[in-house]
């Protein structure tokens, strides 16, 4: 059992107010990722959830229980830090043993359990080595079987892959999701990285100032991002942003002017656009197509990286930067002005306020 | 081996002409030579003094290694007698043995031929053999007539205890005051850091009526207790306690560990450089203090070593001999705690664990 409900959690440091209340509702084994911007307050909230931060209002709860007064310790909650935070006198064996001696474990219970985690995660041959001894990998490993001997009711994971190089970290990731699949146990994850959420998230936490922006799964939140915020967050490179003015409003049907002149009509659906209404138009750079369609914009190409598999073109457009990725080489000059069509791609719109309306192209 | 020697000899003149002296490799010879001696040399002369007799000590021009005169038996003499290099009345020099000295005339007789009528010599025309000789003595009469084990173990018994009770109570106040965050916290390290501004001089009397008071004159504790809470082995403990990363306090409370765990099983254990730098701090203070074990202490059996030293500079007369070698005697124990202690020092925690 894993289940933590979060309600209107709320914390300050000082005058500072951190978290503006946060309401979640995380399921048992669940896969949670907090991601959003760095000072978003993401690990703030993990931190209140391990209980190693003191909440200012609101409450938690894990399995039904309120843990607002509850220790860290007495949470039944494992964690994983950043730094690994392995005790670095001590060697990998005693690391994984120390919180199990501090629950006053049998011995044979320990050793039992140890051997089992180090098998799962391939530490054997080093639980006579001290961390200064072990690669990072090697001690990231360590930090996950120091949370995994405690068989926990949920795992915090608060940036466990930031400290590996990018290979490491994409097998790291593979690894982790396996873990995930085998243990069934609630996790919540931490990250910035957007890629690393939308690889392993069952769902998804986006956050930003203190507030929760959407939660959803993975390709709920790339294919209908509730707001700015998250469209430009979720996806790399981030979506395209055109400033567009209402100019011809009915209801069901709209047409667009775009900084450029050109003009988009779009099927409004059953929101009621204003006529002059100023609204910005989202699409992702892998939905637009080479050549004039229906629905067509001209750009100038201003830079072109080629990575192979796929080409990326930074363009511009009426002043407005668009980026566009090809798959496949192409071969274009700087400057040089191309046709980009908008026939293939799902388009999203967002107010003023940056939320999202729901029309349909 | 030779490697290490044409590290240490190499000359900056040397890489460019051959073998020539840049004028900056001679400044560093001397500088660091002239450094070797003053920092050396009183060393060595405390050293060589100590071997030196009460009369080779009072000796002018005083000379660095200790010699002595030489003696001879000579037949039909009872004490032993002087060797003396005399210049003969006919000019020639001859090794004489002085029987005694009259004014400025000193009888002296040849030891080869003791049946020879004794020689008038002026004093001016002899010069006493000298051999170097150590006075072994100026150690072992102390051992013997000075109640030196006793002293000893008084001075080991402070030390050690004084210097336990300052790691462990220094460390606490060291976690505290780095570890965990409470209004005032800044202050009170404020406070105990102003604490380093007033002298020993200052509170004498009011410690001491504080000692009395609670019955601890005539006591090696209360010559312990009042030093072993000291501002600057709080401030190295503190400064060295913030740089241990928070995440592992939290990773330790997550592990179930008491507050006393992560103080002793945690901090403790990663402090050890800087416990280790205190230590010595502590070990040197202690067993160097004299002021205050001789204000609190009276009776003679509970002297530490220093206090017990003193005994040696009379009001009348100063056993000097003596003083220089106990003064050797007592260096020991410091420096052996010094070699000790610094590789904790300079090994430090190779890795932290961390990144």
């Amino acid at each position: 059992m894993g289940q933590i409900k979060l309600s209107n959690v709320k914390k300050s440091f000082g005058a500072i107010d951190v978290l503006h209340g946060i309401d979640l509702d995380i399921r048992d084994g669940e896969l949670v990722v907090f991601v959003g911007p760095s000072g978003c307050g993401k690990s703030t909230l993990l931190r209140a959830i391990a209980g190693l931060e003191k909440i200012t209002s609101g409450d938690i709860e894990i399995d039904g229980r309120n843990v607002n007064s509850v220790t860290a310790a007495d949470r039944g909650l494992a964690m994983v830090f950043q730094s690994y935070a392995l005790y670095p006198h001590m060697s990998v064996r005693q690391n994984l043993a120390f919180g199990l001696e501090n629950a006053r474990m049998p011995k044979a219970e320990i050793d039992k359990r140890i051997m089992e985690a180090a098998r799962m995660l391939e530490i054997e041959p080093y639980l006579k080595r001290r961390p200064g001894q072990l690669s990072g990998g090697q001690r990231q490993r360590v930090a996950i079987g120091r949370a995994i001997v405690r068989s926990p009711v949920g795992f915090l994971l608060d940036e466990p892959l930031s400290n590996l190089d990018a290979e490491l970290r994409v097998s790291t990731r593979a690894e982790l999701a396996a873990l995930h699949a085998r243990l069934k146990a609630t996790m919540i994850y931490v990250t910035h990285d957007q890629v690393e959420a939308m690889t392993l998230a069952d769902r998804i936490v986006v956050l930003r100032s203190g507030r929760i922006e959407q939660v959803g799964t993975p390709l709920e939140l790339y294919n209908t991002p509730g707001n700015r915020f998250v469209a430009g967050f979720i996806g790399a490179p981030h979506m395209n942003f055109l400033q567009a003015a209402v100019e011809n409003a009915r209801p069901g049907h709209a047409v667009l002017s775009l900084p450029d002149g050109s003009r988009l009509e779009v099927d409004a659906g059953r929101q009621v656009l204003q006529q002059g209404a100023a609204l910005t138009l989202g699409v992702r750079p892998q939905h637009l197509t080479l050549g004039k369609g229906n629905r067509s914009l001209r750009a100038t190409v201003r830079m072109i990286e080629a990575l192979g598999s796929e080409t990326v073109l930074h363009t511009e457009l009426g002043g407005q930067k668009l980026l566009v990725v090809l798959p496949g080489q192409h071969r274009f000059s700087p400057g040089s002005e191309i046709d980009l069509s908008l026939d293939a791609a799902p388009l999203h719109f967002f107010d003023e306020k940056g939320l999202r309306l729901e029309t349909s192209v | 081996m030779s490697r290490a020697a044409s590290f240490i000899f190499r000359r900056r003149g040397s890489q460019k002409h051959g073998r020539g002296w840049h004028w900056t490799d001679i400044v560093t010879w001397l500088w660091l030579i002239g450094g070797l001696i003053v920092m050396f040399g009183p060393a060595l002369w405390l050293i060589f003094s100590s071997f030196k007799t009460p009369a080779a000590l009072a000796e002018f021009p005083p000379s660095i290694l200790p010699y002595a005169s030489q003696q001879v038996t000579v037949a039909g003499h009872e004490q032993p007698l002087t060797l003396y290099d005399a210049k003969m009345p006919d000019g020639t020099t001859k090794r004489m043995a002085e029987i005694r000295r009259i004014g400025l005339f000193s009888q002296m007789i040849d030891p080869a031929d003791p049946g020879a009528p004794p020689v008038r010599i002026n004093i001016d025309d002899r010069q006493p053999v000298r051999k170097l000789s150590f006075a072994t003595e100026n150690y072992t009469e102390p051992f013997v007539h000075f109640d030196f084990f006793r002293y000893l173990w008084n001075s080991v018994f402070v030390t050690v205890m004084a210097t336990v009770i300052t790691l462990v109570v220094n460390s606490m106040a060291a976690f505290a005051l780095s570890k965990y965050e409470f209004r005032g916290r800044s202050f009170a390290m404020l406070i105990i850091l102003a604490t380093l501004m007033v002298p020993l001089s200052v509170i004498m009397v009011p410690l001491y009526s504080i000692i009395s008071s609670l019955g601890l004159f005539n006591n090696l504790w209360g010559v312990i207790l009042p030093t072993v809470a000291t501002p600057t082995g709080v401030f190295i403990l503190r400064q060295y306690m913030l740089t241990i990363p928070d995440e592992l306090l939290d990773a330790a409370r997550m592990d179930k560990a008491s507050e006393w765990q992560i103080y002793w099983r945690i901090v403790l254990p990663l402090t050890a450089p800087a416990l280790a730098v205190l230590a010595i701090f502590s070990v040197v203070w202690r067993w160097n203090d004299f002021l205050w074990p001789l204000i609190v202490l009276s009776r003679k059996e509970l002297y530490t070593l220093q206090v017990g030293l003193s005994i040696y500079s009379g009001e009348l007369n100063v056993q000097w001999h003596f003083i220089l070698a106990m003064t050797v005697v007592t260096m020991i124990p410091v420096v052996l705690v010094f070699i000790f202690l610094q590789r904790f020092i300079t090994t430090g925690i190779a890795g932290t664990g961390l990144k």
